[in-house]
């Protein structure tokens, strides 16, 4: 008799292990995420032994996404070229939620508490804001200037006070969207920043916001604690006169490397990366390398600066030491190095050689490489301590 | 019934590519389609480091879209000479240091017909 009672214990403890074993037990701070491009799936990586934890697919086209993570580092939001809004489960490793929501994006930030995903969209340009459990739509802000003509918007990033800076493009304007009341955004605009802002950065403080320009050269930098002062020219003019080489692919300015008084940053059209002085904001020296710069990221210490460079450069990465603003090492990691990122305290570097359909994973204080991992067409790399970080 | 079809193809191709002003006509005339390794490796080229800026999908992106609703009635000389010189004014960059003429061609022609 007391045996037949057992059975039916027996089956809820395997059916309790059951539901363990599809949601595993374990923090997410070593976890991160591979975008693979052209098939429209993630890799969920973790970094501690340096693994695959799994495939999800169905995330739509991929081209030049990028995510942001929520605050409990469990979700991903992955901006797809498409439009589409994806919510991704790391734990469960399943897609929570999809909205297409607009025809063609280029990005997204998260807001400081969390609870705001906001994306910037080419077609038709502007962002729209969504509630971060959700993904109802909650705000949305058209990117129409003056003259009543949609620009592309760039360079989206998340200020605190639940604020959403960002750029247009053909406009050259920089937008302040104020969002602590998410149904009543207050957009402050900024005109006449300069001809066609391609993408933009915010200093890890949330203080300063700097859109790169395409169309001439120099930098539109607004001091968000001095906002009356409006948006300054910072580098004007800079290598006027000089040719300028053909762009094969624009920099990234997400990873701009603030070392503590320096900002490294790649210089459009040239073999440069250069160093700026971040109380004068005046250019304090160029750093000659190996092509044009696309990402330039600092090692978490800040002591080395890692370089990727555009196509047809792109099989190359290069290291420059920066307090001698010497190059001290170059890798050929493989065909068509996409991006880097740094482990969360960066003893580890991953690369993404998409042309090769791996990830390299190197020492970065050695620079010896300690193992590779199969993906499809890898592009962005991304570790789950950007939850924490304003503007990533 | 295969064969036959074969054989018609062969006898319309002629016609085509006398006729001047058609645009496939014409750039068949003037083209060397890649061999089938430097093909692969165009394809990959134009999906991936083209794609970075007119999407993967050629729906667009900082550059216009390149689907062959988009570039059905641009002249293919015009395109070519954009993909060799690029657009001024535009970030469109010259790719001529990467691409003969024909390959510029051969890439139009694959484009305006959704064969990427």
């Amino acid at each position: 008799m007391r045996y037949f009672l057992l059975i039916p214990l027996f089956h809820m403890l395997f059916a309790l292990g059951g539901c363990a074993s599809t949601v595993p037990q374990r923090g997410t701070g070593d976890l991160g995420v591979v975008i693979e491009r052209a098939t429209g799936s993630i890799q969920v990586v973790e970094t501690t032994h340096r693994t695959s934890l799994g495939q999800i697919t169905g995330l739509g086209d991929l081209s030049h996404a990028s995510l942001n993570y929520s605050r409990d580092a469990r979700y991903a939001y992955v901006f797809g070229r498409d439009g589409g809004l994806t919510k991704v489960d790391l734990l469960e490793m399943r897609i929570v939620k999809r909205v297409m929501q607009s025809g063609n994006s280029i990005g997204g930030a998260i807001s400081q508490n969390g609870r705001l995903i906001a994306v910037a969209n080419y077609t038709p340009g502007g962002i729209k804001v969504f509630d971060a459990e959700t993904l109802d739509l909650v705000a949305d802000i058209p990117a129409i200037d003056q003259s009543g003509k949609s620009s592309k918007v760039i360079g989206l990033v998340d200020v605190p006070g639940n604020r959403f800076v960002f750029s247009l493009f053909e406009a050259g304007e920089i937008w302040m969207a104020d969002l602590r009341t998410p149904s009543k955004p207050v957009v402050t605009k900024f005109r006449n920043i300069g001809k066609e802002p391609y993408d933009a950065m915010i200093t890890a403080d949330g203080r300063y916001y700097l859109a790169g320009l395409f169309g001439e050269d120099g930098l539109a930098l607004l001091d968000l604690w001095d906002m009356n002062a409006g948006v300054k020219r910072v580098l004007n003019g800079y290598g006027k006169g000089e040719q300028k080489l053909p762009v094969y692919k624009m920099p990234h300015l997400e990873g701009w490397a603030a070392t503590g008084n320096e900002l490294l940053v790649p210089a459009v059209g040239r073999h440069e990366v250069l160093v700026i002085d971040q109380n004068k904001w005046n250019e304090v020296g160029r750093i000659p390398v190996h092509g044009q710069p696309v990402f330039v990221v600092a090692r978490p210490d800040n002591r080395q600066v890692w370089v990727n460079f555009a196509f047809p450069d792109n099989d190359t990465v290069q290291v420059i030491d920066v307090k001698s603003r010497e190059i001290v090492k170059t890798l050929k990691p493989g065909k068509a190095v996409m991006h880097l990122e740094f482990t969360p305290r960066g003893e580890h570097i991953w690369l993404s050689a998409r042309d090769e359909n791996r990830v390299s994973i190197y020492d970065a204080e050695t620079f010896i490489k300690l193992g590779e991992l199969p993906a499809e067409k890898p592009s962005g790399i991304f570790f789950t301590h950007r939850a924490h970080r304003t503007g990533l | 019934m295969g064969t036959k079809s074969a054989n018609l193809f062969w006898i319309v191709l002629p016609l085509f590519l006398a006729v001047p002003g058609l645009s496939w006509g014409e750039s068949a005339r003037n083209i060397t389609a890649p061999a089938s390794e430097r093909q692969a490796e165009l394809a990959n080229l134009v999906r991936q480091d083209c794609g970075s800026c007119h999407g993967l999908h050629f729906e667009g992106g900082l550059g216009v879209p390149l689907t062959p609703a988009a570039l059905k009635d641009k002249p293919a000389e015009s395109l070519r000479d954009a993909i060799l010189f690029g657009r001024s004014g535009t970030t469109m960059p010259p790719w001529k240091p990467f691409l003969t003429e024909d390959e510029a061609s051969w890439i139009v022609h694959m484009l305006q017909k959704g064969l990427f």
